[in-house]
């Protein structure tokens, strides 16, 4: 794939409509779940809310700011996390994390994926892959019952 | 495949494209485009003179230095103590005994900060630095001032990035013992008027470091004339190899500090009821030395004086002035940094985009570029801001590239604004 094509899988449209519109991006108000996350390379923070009932996330909204890939990530996770279950919710991150971290040629599982597969691009930018997933740990860190996650 | 670029700049200052045909790398591409390196304050690139005394060293005369007897080691101390004489010529430093070959910049500073610091402040003792300072030139004092009861105190800035001297000499008082100040902010490119500085602290008797990694290789630097007691700089900025550079430390306080680092070389003798110094500089370079390095150093220097500090001046001054109206242009662009004294440095936020998306998108161009904190969060913090992008200039950039990175930047903002 040339370069070019790299870099349009990376800032593709999907990407690009959620880092300028995000999606779920307020806070909500007494949320029983909140987690901050920091990128200390640079300066990406964003903090996560979440309400949980009877296992199942009910609501999932972000506040922050960082670079166009974590705020995409960000907007699309709050809106696929939303009606799951906490399980179903955690099964999501490990392969999101399994997708970005794989090399460029490796075979990636995407079966449930859906339309979080845009972010399979990030692969080719290693220097990005946190910004896509700092995302996914905080929500982790937010189901887990903790209050910071970082990419470090 | 490398690329053979064609430049049609001739400066009168500088023959630029001769120049460029001395450093391999410029020729390549990356992602296709022709390499627009503007990442120098991060590190230089080499010209063929220094690539090859490298290969040179290894193939014909590698050698540990000042131990052996034999021809390999006699050329080898030569070219070693060569180089150390070459970088005393080129601060101007009084003596070969007032050059110490360091691991880098950073190195140089802890040196300094331990082996002077920890010796000589107690508790209440200030230490004055600014809020300009790289983390190489704020930490080793945050650790031996909690190390010794000595306070930090910081020299505030202004909007522009420049120092405010009344503050600095509000700061100098009885209980003053150092100041350690950057000569060129990597951050934003203000050259800091350093002459003064240690004038000012001199006439309390107050020794001064200043931090000279992004002045050596934009400007001359004279040690003596600037007056200061310990300048350090790092090769890998000014062209030559990484892993290696210099503190230059006036004999007199070199003479008095204790050893920084033991072991071999920088003893006289040794037995297990005392142990005596070796001479200066060698006091300060224990263990074998990173030999290679510090002769590619030399030819660095070499190739620099070659060049002229002073044409390079010149020819960067105009090519900055020509970068930062080109970048003042684009709607949404603020930079970072504004100092009526610059040099090398164009730092810049964008509304709303974030320096990262700019860093991938202008490395899709070719553009190198550096884009975060730069090892300055209090910087960072001053301006209320995260990161910045900064393109940081050497003397074998030209407007063209200036121009890539411009339209590199518009193109961005239309993609992401």
């Amino acid at each position: 794939m040339s370069d070019r094509d790299l870099y349009r899988e990376l800032y593709q449209e999907v990407i690009l409509d959620h880092s300028k519109k995000p999606r779920n991006f307020r806070k909500i108000e007494g949320a029983d779940r909140q987690a901050v996350g920091y990128n200390p390379l640079c300066g990406d923070r964003l903090t996560l809310f979440l309400d949980v009932e009877d296992g199942i996330v009910k609501d999932a909204s972000f506040q922050g700011s960082g670079c166009a890939i974590s705020t995409a990530s960000a907007s699309m996770m709050t809106e696929v996390v939303k009606g799951k279950s906490v399980g179903d919710a955690e099964k999501l991150f490990d392969q999101f994390r399994g997708m970005v971290t794989a090399s460029p040629d490796e075979a990636i599982d995407t079966e449930g994926l859906g339309k979080l597969q845009v972010f399979s691009g990030v692969r080719e930018f290693p220097a990005r892959v946190k910004c896509a997933s700092l995302a996914w740990h905080t929500v982790h860190a937010a189901l887990q019952g903790q209050n910071e996650a970082s990419t470090e | 495949m490398m690329t053979v670029q064609t430049i049609s700049v001739k400066s009168s200052t500088l023959d630029v494209s001769r120049i460029r045909n001395d450093f391999p790398i410029l020729s390549r591409t990356v992602r296709g485009k022709p390499l627009v390196y503007l990442d120098n304050a991060n590190t230089s690139q080499k010209p063929r003179a220094v690539i090859d005394a490298l290969t040179d060293y290894y193939e014909n005369y590698n050698s540990n230095i000042h131990r052996a007897t034999h021809l390999l080691s006699e050329k080898a101390t030569e070219a070693y103590e060569g180089a150390r004489l070459k970088v005393q010529r080129f601060v101007n430093a009084a003596s070969k005994k007032e050059i110490v070959f360091t691991r880098g910049c950073t190195e140089g500073i802890n040196l300094v900060a331990n082996s002077w610091g920890r010796t000589f402040l107690k508790e209440g003792d200030e230490v004055i630095i600014s809020w300009m300072e790289h983390h190489s030139n704020i930490v080793p004092w945050q650790l031996v001032c909690e190390a010794t009861g000595a306070k930090l105190r910081v020299i505030p800035i202004n909007e522009r990035g420049e120092l405010l001297l009344d503050e600095y000499a509000r700061l100098l008082n009885g209980r003053t013992k150092f100041v350690s100040i950057i000569h060129v902010s990597n951050a934003m490119g203000t050259v800091n008027p350093v002459r003064e500085i240690v004038s000012m602290a001199h006439k309390r008797g107050i020794p001064v470091l200043v931090d000279g990694a992004q002045a050596v290789p934009h400007m001359t630097v004279d040690v003596q004339e600037i007056g200061c007691d310990f300048y350090a700089f790092s090769s890998h900025k000014m062209f030559g190899p990484t892993g290696t550079g210099a503190l230059y430390g006036r004999a007199e306080l070199l003479e008095k500090m204790p050893p920084f680092l033991g072991g071999g070389d920088m003893i006289r003798s040794v037995t297990f009821e005392k142990t005596s110094y070796n001479t200066l500089p060698y006091k300060f370079e224990a263990g074998t030395p990173n030999i290679a390095d510090a002769i590619g150093f030399g030819v660095a220097v070499d190739f620099l004086e070659s060049v002229g500090l002073d044409r390079v001046a010149a020819y960067e001054s105009e090519l900055l002035e020509y970068g930062a109206q080109k970048l003042s242009e684009i709607d949404g662009l603020t930079m970072i940094g504004t100092a009526e004294h610059k040099a090398s440095v164009l730092s810049f936020v964008l509304d709303g985009i974030h320096p990262h998306d700019i860093g991938t998108l202008l490395d899709r161009e070719g553009i190198a570029v550096r884009t975060g904190q730069h090892c300055c969060q209090p910087v960072m913090d001053r301006y209320g801001i995260t990161a910045t992008t900064r393109a940081s200039l050497a003397f074998y950039n030209t407007r063209e590239e200036i121009d890539a990175l411009a339209a590199g930047v518009r193109k961005i903002i239309e993609v992401l604004g």
